[in-house]
């Protein structure tokens, strides 16, 4: 018992959860094919929602600040995304893959940019003034996220949205008798290249060494001489932006949107940052992965339970490991 | 230990008294259902944010599922109303299940997340209730879906049963005021709220009172000096769960109808948060006076909003702005504005103004 523990500890200890999850899942589903499918709709899922969640743990690492109105972002970008879209309809239709992609690049970009101002403004308007009180901030961004959803229900108005998806990634591949939609590989590689990028820049970079020393010890850093609240504007602008993206890919991914797509995916982007342990991007990795797996899994082997799977799966997570799987906060 | 009563605060705690009066005399002061409806509404929401002022304001705690506990009360007290046909032993047996539902969340939530960093709760109870929102919907066999649950009430509450009766054998009026079912109904109402509010007044009063009062200032000295901080929060946000349950259950019987929207929608949240605020946290009478202003807002500025984006519908942007769609937009706005410049709302600031000099 006790060597098989060490073993897997050195394998990756938490890493290995999702695989676990997956085996189990295996032998439960029982038809590989469909275990095949589920199995990359559900890592896509967890790609998109990793986008989402890792601006606002980082935001969080960082600097202490709970942002309730994160999801905003989310549904902000899924409806600019969706509109830019809407506009390059023509181009979307035509047989050309570049114009295609110009089109799906160009929605992604404009969520992104959007993401990045509605960072900045955010940021200087509504959390500023409440540093380092948690109670107001709480109630500050929640106040938020209500003027930013009642926006889009303005902008936008209250009916559900068609999405129009690029034809080359429109329709699914088939191998062998597995059929696997285009758009889950090519959300699920969208988010791995910005995982990595993230990473590397978490991991490689001077601006990166010194927003993980922020994370680890703030005053440290500021004694040091370091900007840290200048550093903290572009990471809070980068996550807005992040989540814009997730928003926009996730509008692509259910190809019908409402406005009350931020507040339901609010709900799971907590559950990814509290399962993953606030601060790390690895922990949100691993837990938007794991909701993804475990969502998609429950929904095909008891569509009951489906509802409850999210918050079944952190209270035992919670359980076991209170502070989440891999938490960077001290 | 003696307090010194400052002159805010004596008139905070007679602006408290005179709306306790005008709620005691309302269906004598304001006779169309309209107005007893709103003040039926005020009853309830006073209970309901003074509860939710009893973990927000005195022990520091945020929790947005305040209105899952309400909607346990009612949907309780709602099910076995429709289940059992009307009569006590279903409001009573309806209201208890609810309660203890309630009480077991608040048990099963507090363990798990009261003892972990206090920003993971906010997220929790939001998780909580965003699910048991969604039960609600889905169970539609026995919470009727979308469109809820339409229900009789005992007898005696009914607006045709005759309390007192004339010679001529109808409905014996007070001052002008029908004596039917329906002041039954509101009275009820006003009496439960009545005890459960100075239940709660009491509460604050005691020694538990102080005691959340010095964890929200400071938890770790709370700790240091003895109090188990985990018991004494799980012990708050049971008893503000059971009261809200209660409140829901009262709630229920007075609309004869339950549903997502009146009883667990996340717009009640966001009301209580917005009374909570206005009116002030940490000060029971705080409830008071939001509760009773944003429910008149909400019966009769919203009215007046709409009749003015009419009336200025040739201008243009105007109307725009005062349709009474945007209503929640504007009041999120004003949330966010009153958090940065009177976080203490308004009993809060007033109490303070002569306290200083």
């Amino acid at each position: 018992m006790e060597r098989l523990l060490t073993a897997i500890d050195r394998t990756g200890g938490v890493n290995l959860l999702p695989l676990a999850v997956a085996f189990v899942a295996f032998f439960l589903i029982g038809v590989p094919s469909s275990w095949v499918t589920l199995t990359v709709a559900g890592l896509a899922m967890g790609m998109m929602i990793f986008l989402m969640a890792s601006g606002l743990s980082l935001v969080f690492g960082l600097m202490d600040v709970l942002n309730f109105g994160h999801s905003a972002f989310v549904s902000f970008g899924a409806f600019v995304a969706a509109s830019v879209l809407g506009w390059l309809a023509g181009w979307l239709g035509s047989e050309s893959v570049a114009l295609n992609a110009a089109a799906i690049f160009l929605a992604f970009l404009a969520a992104i940019a959007f993401g990045l101002a509605a960072g900045w403004f955010f940021e200087a308007v509504i959390i500023r003034p409440v540093y380092h009180d948690h109670l107001r901030q709480i109630l500050i961004t929640m106040g938020a996220l209500i003027v930013a959803e009642q926006m889009i229900l303005a902008i936008w108005g209250g009916t559900p949205i068609n999405v129009p998806r690029p034809n080359f990634l429109e329709g699914s591949v088939l191998m062998g008798d597995v059929a696997i939609e285009k758009y889950r590989v090519f959300a699920f590689l969208l988010g791995l290249v910005v995982y990595l990028a993230l990473k590397f820049t978490l991991n490689r970079t001077r601006i990166g060494l010194l927003i993980r020393a922020g994370v680890e010890n703030r005053e440290m850093v500021e004694a040091l001489g370091f900007r840290i609240d200048r550093l903290f504007i572009a990471v809070f602008m980068v996550g807005s932006a992040l989540a814009a993206l997730g928003g926009a890919m996730w509008a692509g991914y259910e190809t019908l949107i409402t406005p009350a797509l931020g507040a339901e995916m609010m709900i799971v982007v907590f559950i990814v940052v509290i399962i993953g342990g606030l601060g790390s991007i690895e922990g949100t990795l691993l837990g938007a992965i794991m909701v993804g797996l475990v969502a998609n899994y429950v929904g095909f082997l008891a569509p009951k339970l489906a509802l409850a799977s999210n918050m079944i799966l952190m209270m035992v997570i919670l359980l076991w490991r209170p502070n989440g799987l891999r938490p960077a906060v001290k | 230990m003696t307090q010194q009563i400052n002159r805010g605060e004596r008139f905070v705690k007679l602006v408290v008294l005179l709306i306790a009066a005008l709620l005691l005399f309302a269906p004598f002061l304001f006779q169309d259902i309209r107005s007893l409806e709103v003040a039926a509404r005020i009853c309830v929401f006073i209970v309901l944010v003074a509860s939710y002022d009893l973990l927000i304001g005195y022990t520091g705690i945020v929790s947005f599922a305040h209105t899952m506990f309400f909607g346990f009360g009612a949907y309780g007290a709602a099910i076995a109303l429709k289940q059992m046909g009307p009569g006590w032993d279903a409001v009573i047996l309806g209201t208890l299940a609810g309660a203890l539902v309630s009480l077991v969340m608040a048990v099963a939530i507090g363990l798990l997340s009261l003892r972990v960093k206090a920003i993971f709760f906010a997220m929790i109870t939001l998780a909580a209730a965003s699910v048991a929102m969604v039960l609600a919907s889905q169970l539609s066999q026995f919470t009727g879906g979308e469109d809820g649950i339409t229900y009789k009430t005992p007898e005696i509450f009914k607006t045709a049963t005759k309390l007192a009766v004339t010679e001529e054998g109808k409905v014996a009026r007070l001052f002008g005021v029908k004596l039917n079912g329906k002041l039954a109904a509101y009275y009820f109402v006003f009496a439960t709220s009545l005890v459960l509010f100075l239940f709660m007044i009491r509460l604050v009063a005691s020694p538990i009172g102080t005691v959340l009062k010095a964890i929200r200032e400071n938890e770790a000295r709370a700790e240091a000096i003895g109090y188990r901080v985990v018991a004494y929060r799980t012990f708050i946000f049971c008893v503000a769960a059971v009261i809200a349950s209660l409140a829901g259950s009262v709630y229920s019987i007075w609309l004869k109808y339950t549903g997502p929207e009146t009883a667990l929608s996340f717009t009640i949240m966001i009301d209580i948060l917005l009374m909570v605020v206005i009116g002030g946290m940490g000060t029971m009478y705080g409830a008071v006076i939001g509760a009773v202003l944003l429910v008149l807002a909400q019966y009769y500025l919203r009215d007046l909003m709409g009749s003015a984006a009419e009336a200025l519908s040739e201008i243009p942007l105007l109307p725009f702005i005062l349709e009474p769609d945007r209503w929640l937009f504007w009041l999120g706005i004003i949330f966010i504005l009153l958090v940065y410049f009177f976080p203490r709302g308004i009993a809060g600031t007033l109490s303070e103004k002569d306290a200083k000099t």
